[in-house]
Parts: C-alpha cells; structure tokens; sequence
C-alpha cells in the first residue's frame, strides 16, 4: 500500500503573533515553528498502515524552505521519502490542494492521509478539496481506522456522536487525535534524517481564490469583573448573570 | 445575484446553525433573494425557517439522500447553486459543513471563507472576519472569485425572528451526483444522555483544579443548575479523567455559547484557542493570577471546592434547576 502524509509548519501555539508589515499577515520573524500538532496523528497513522500492509511511506509539505524541518521529522519517525513544493506564500487552500493534487496525481497512492485541521489557518478545507479534485471518497476527523482488501472502514467524529463509514481506495483520510499515540523518533533516527534526500518541486500554477485583506490583533471587549469567594459576592455575581449579562 | 443558504434537519424543525445561516444570508443580501436547499428533510421541517425570514427552499428527498455522503451532497449543492445564479453559498461551520463546503467550493470555482465570524457586503462581494492562530489574530478576507462559499461558527450569527412569512418549497432533482466516487455512512452512534458541547448554549468545564475525576460531580452540579454541557481541558482529557468528546480547545472541539464557565482551568492559550468566542466568560480559579481572568466578564478568585457548590445552590435559586 503506497501512502502520501501531507503536513504542515505552524508557528508554535504559545508563541506571539505581530502582524506584517502588508498589514496582512504574520510578520514570521522571532516566531517559534512547529509540525502541526494533528499531522503527528497523520503520520502515524501513515506508518501503522504501512507496517500492516507494505508499501512505502512518502510525506510532503508545501510551504517555504524552512518548512524542510517537518518533512526531517516525518523522516525520523519512518516515512520513506520527503518532498517539499516551495511555495512561500502560506497558504491560500486551493493553491495548496491544488499542489497535493497534482502531485498525488503523478504519485498514484492508494491513501493519502491528513492532520484534521492546520492549528494556523482552522480552515478545515485540504482533506475535502484535494478528494474533490481527484474524486475521490474522503473521511474526515477519523478516530478509528482499519483498511483490508481495499476497504476503509472508519469512525468519523461528528457532533454528539460518530458515522461509521466504508469507503473504497484511493481514498483520503484525515486524522483525529487519539487515532493513534504517535510513536517519538529515536536519536539516530533523527540523526540519519538530517543527512537523507527532501525532493523539491515547483509550485502550482493555481491561483489564489482567497485574498486577506487585513489582519489585526483582536482588543479584549471583556468585563473583567473579578470577586471574592464571600457569599455576598458570589450573590452578586449571580445577580449580575441574571440581571445585566441576562444568561440565566 | 442571489444567496444560497444550506440547510439541515434537526431533531425539532431545523438545526439552530440553520437559521443562524438564514440570518446571516438576510443580514448580507441587500434584498436579493435568499434561496434554502435541504436533504432528507420534510416539508414541516423546512417551513419552520419561515419564523427567520426564508421564504424560499429546495427540497432533495428519496432514500439515497437520507445520510448520503458529502461527495453526493456536494455535487448537489453545487447543481443547485448555479440554478439558481447563487454568488454565495452559505454552510454552519459544523462538522457536515466543514465537510462539504470544501468540495462545493473546487466544484463552482469559488473562495473558501471558512470559520467566519464575522460575514458583511459592499455590493462588489462579501468580506468576512475569522480568527486564526488560535484566535491571537483576526483577519479580514474576501474571495477573488465570481462566487464565495463561506462556513459560519456556530452560535455567533443571529437567527431573527421575524414576522411568520411562507416558505415556498420545490422538489429539485440534482442530476451531478451520478458516478461521484464516495464514502457510504453505515450507522451513527450517539453519545447517550450527554450534551454535546459543540451544541450547548451554556458550557461549564473543568480542569486540574478539580484535582480528580471523582471531583467533577462539583462541574456536573453546576452544570445541572444551568441546563449545560460539561467539558473539560486537555490536561483532564489527557490524564484520562473525561472523555476526548468533552474537550475544548486547540485539539479538542471550538465552541461559542451564550455562557462558558471555566471552573480550575488555569486558561492556557490552547484552551482559549476553542472558546474564546463565547459572549460571556466566567472563571472560578483559586490563583488570580490565572490567564483565564484576561478573558472572563466575571470572575471568583477562589477554591472551586468552596465555590462551586454555593455557586451551584445560588443559581438553581435562580434558574429552578438542580
């Protein structure tokens, strides 16, 4: 079973975002980056399907070059091979899918596996838009996996419950947290990483379909009104929630 | 050019995110006509959207639409969108939207506005508001296509209720559909007897503060009190004290009530990533310190184990509830 991992560089949660000097994006300079948090339940998932079925492993990214660090860790975890399509514009979704797209269309995997969601943008829109351009099935927020004689029989989270789901390969997946607890690459596996090939490719001739217009840094509008633990107060509080924010 | 607004049945007339997306369609339309399109729902269901202004719907019935896969769904929502010239396409940014507007926006050439909070229109095309890096920033964006799809977070828009106006229903018959590879859904199983917080009005969550998952009786007390959801933060979650469902946050679920209740949780950034949307926050923590005070209207400072239970008994006084 051939397998294609997408993930992603995010900046860092705890890190602060200042806004670029476009007045439209995040100034990247002093931000702390990360693999995206869902994309290690991704691979994972990528790796399990491989040790069950044989095959290959190959994790790509679409971003700028320093965005190479994550591929070097989907490589020390297991994946076979890494490329990266240099795009350093960060992000418009249909020019990304569109990158997955053609590459998988060259590639022919018989799954390709996502994170739920990039924890940057939340647009929850690769895993559906990359299906849609190849048509194909897609499961999405899976927490349950399991792929025999090319049937996907999946759990999908949705709200108040789960869908069970069977779907037919070439599929596209992408992973819950939970799914699986992803594996932590060993020291010289991370070693051997650093020295091992990241194909390159061009980027897409997709054009954005998204313009950002603006991006600002949002200015809290809360009360903060702050009381003690006397009875009084908590009576207060209850009078306020009842009276003046009118929620119970 | 006019607004389709994508709907789903509920257990009681349609989903509340439903005539949240017709109040938003109304609020953006500048009096182009706002079209509906349903699957699997009956014509009651479709006609209580009447109440928010709807006065027009399309009506996808038969046994391969109960259920049918986002793929199907999509290629007919895609078929109904041009036939009626929709420039925009309206979904709730629930987990049936976020599934489908995707491919509904590959299929009609469109931008993709998802999560927004925030939906206006100058004429030239709509704009929208949405928070990323886990709601650190905002950014105001708008699509450079002839035609926008946009998801809406749930429980940020307005459904007014306006005066009772009919809903003209048709029967429409997608044609796209066929020969679309998909996924079939088998079943469904529901959490019993929960609350999902991803449909609550009013949350109460409880984090290590608690000290314990034989603590969060206090958290379910409370909750009781008001009619809502329990959830919980991710450093509970993780240490197996509640389920994965009752999450919020970055890896958990985003979630926008009227009122959230943080009780123990100290407010790490990637709890505030998943609810601080809420319209009113309320924070009982014993360390004033505690980030989660930055964003709460009100605050206790104070032991959750002395607090909850008078605060519990102070609003059931109130609400009639316990």
């Amino acid at each position: 079973m051939n397998i294609l991992v997408c993930i992603s560089q995010v900046p860092d949660t705890t890190t602060k975002i200042a806004i670029g000097a476009d007045g439209a994006s995040m100034n990247p300079a002093g931000v702390k980056f990360i693999l995206n948090p869902y994309d290690e339940f991704a691979i994972e998932a990528g790796l399990r399907l491989k040790e069950q079925h044989g095959g290959t492993v190959t994790t790509m990214t679409v971003g700028p070059e320093t965005s190479k660090e994550v591929l070097r860790t989907a490589l020390a975890m297991g994946s076979d091979t890494a490329v990266i399509v240099k795009d350093a514009s960060r992000g418009d979704s249909f020019v990304v899918a569109s990158a997955i797209a053609e590459y998988a269309t060259e590639l022919a995997p018989d799954v390709i596996i996502f994170g739920r969601q990039s924890i940057d943008f939340d647009s929850f829109a690769l895993p559906s838009m990359v299906a849609e351009m190849l048509g194909w099935p897609d499961v999405s927020t899976v927490s349950s996996l399991s792929i025999e004689s090319g049937t996907v029989t999946a759990d999908s989270d949705i709200e108040g419950g789960r869908q069970h789901v069977t779907a037919t390969l070439p599929c596209v997946i992408s992973a819950q947290k939970g799914l699986y607890d992803p594996r932590y690459p060993k020291l010289p596996d991370i070693m051997k990483a650093k020295s091992k090939p990241i194909a390159e490719r061009e980027p897409s001739s997709a054009q954005p379909r998204v313009a950002a217009v603006s991006m600002n840094l949002p200015e809290s509008k809360r009360l903060n009104k702050v009381f003690t633990d006397s009875d009084a107060d908590i009576h207060e509080l209850v009078r306020l929630l009842h009276e003046e924010a009118k929620v119970i | 050019m006019s607004i389709l607004v994508v709907l789903e049945p509920g257990s009681d007339g349609l989903k509340r995110t439903s005539y949240e997306t017709v109040g938003a369609a109304l609020s953006i339309s500048g009096g182009a006509p706002v079209h509906g399109i349903a699957f699997g729902a009956s014509n009651d269901q479709i006609s209580s959207a009447g109440r928010y202004g709807l006065a027009s719907c399309m009506s996808v019935t038969g046994p391969e639409w109960q259920s049918a896969p986002s793929a199907m769904i999509a290629a007919a929502i895609a078929d109904a969108a041009r036939s009626v010239g929709a420039a925009t396409v309206l979904f709730a940014a629930n987990a049936f939207g976020k599934a489908i507007a995707p491919r509904v926006a590959v299929r009609l050439e469109a931008g993709l506005l998802a999560d927004c909070v925030e939906l206006t229109s100058n004429g030239a095309g709509v704009q929208a508001v949405r928070p990323v890096f886990s709601g650190k920033a905002r950014i105001h964006v708008s699509a450079t296509t002839a035609t926008t799809v946009a998801t809406l977070r749930p429980n940020v828009f307005t459904a007014k209720a306006t005066s009772e106006s009919t809903v003209q229903i048709q029967a429409f018959t997608p044609t796209s559909h066929v020969g679309v590879r998909s996924a079939q859904v088998t079943g469904v199983s529901k959490n019993e007897g929960t609350m999902d917080v991803s449909e609550a009005d009013i949350i109460v969550s409880g984090g290590r503060g608690l000290k314990g998952p034989e603590h969060f009786n206090l958290v379910e007390d409370l909750a009781k009190s008001l009619g809502a959801a329990v959830g919980a933060s991710r450093a509970v979650v993780d240490a197996g004290w509640r389920p994965h469902r009752e999450q919020v946050g970055q890896t958990g679920k985003t979630v926008s009530p009227t009122m959230y209740v943080a009780c123990g949780i100290s407010g790490a950034v990637q709890h505030l990533a998943g609810m601080s949307s809420s319209k009113i926050i309320v924070a009982v923590n014993k360390d004033k310190d505690a980030p989660i005070f930055t964003v709460a209207d009100y605050g206790i400072v104070g032991d959750v184990f002395e607090v909850l239970p008078r605060l519990t008994s102070a609003i059931s006084s109130v609400t009639g509830k316990n």
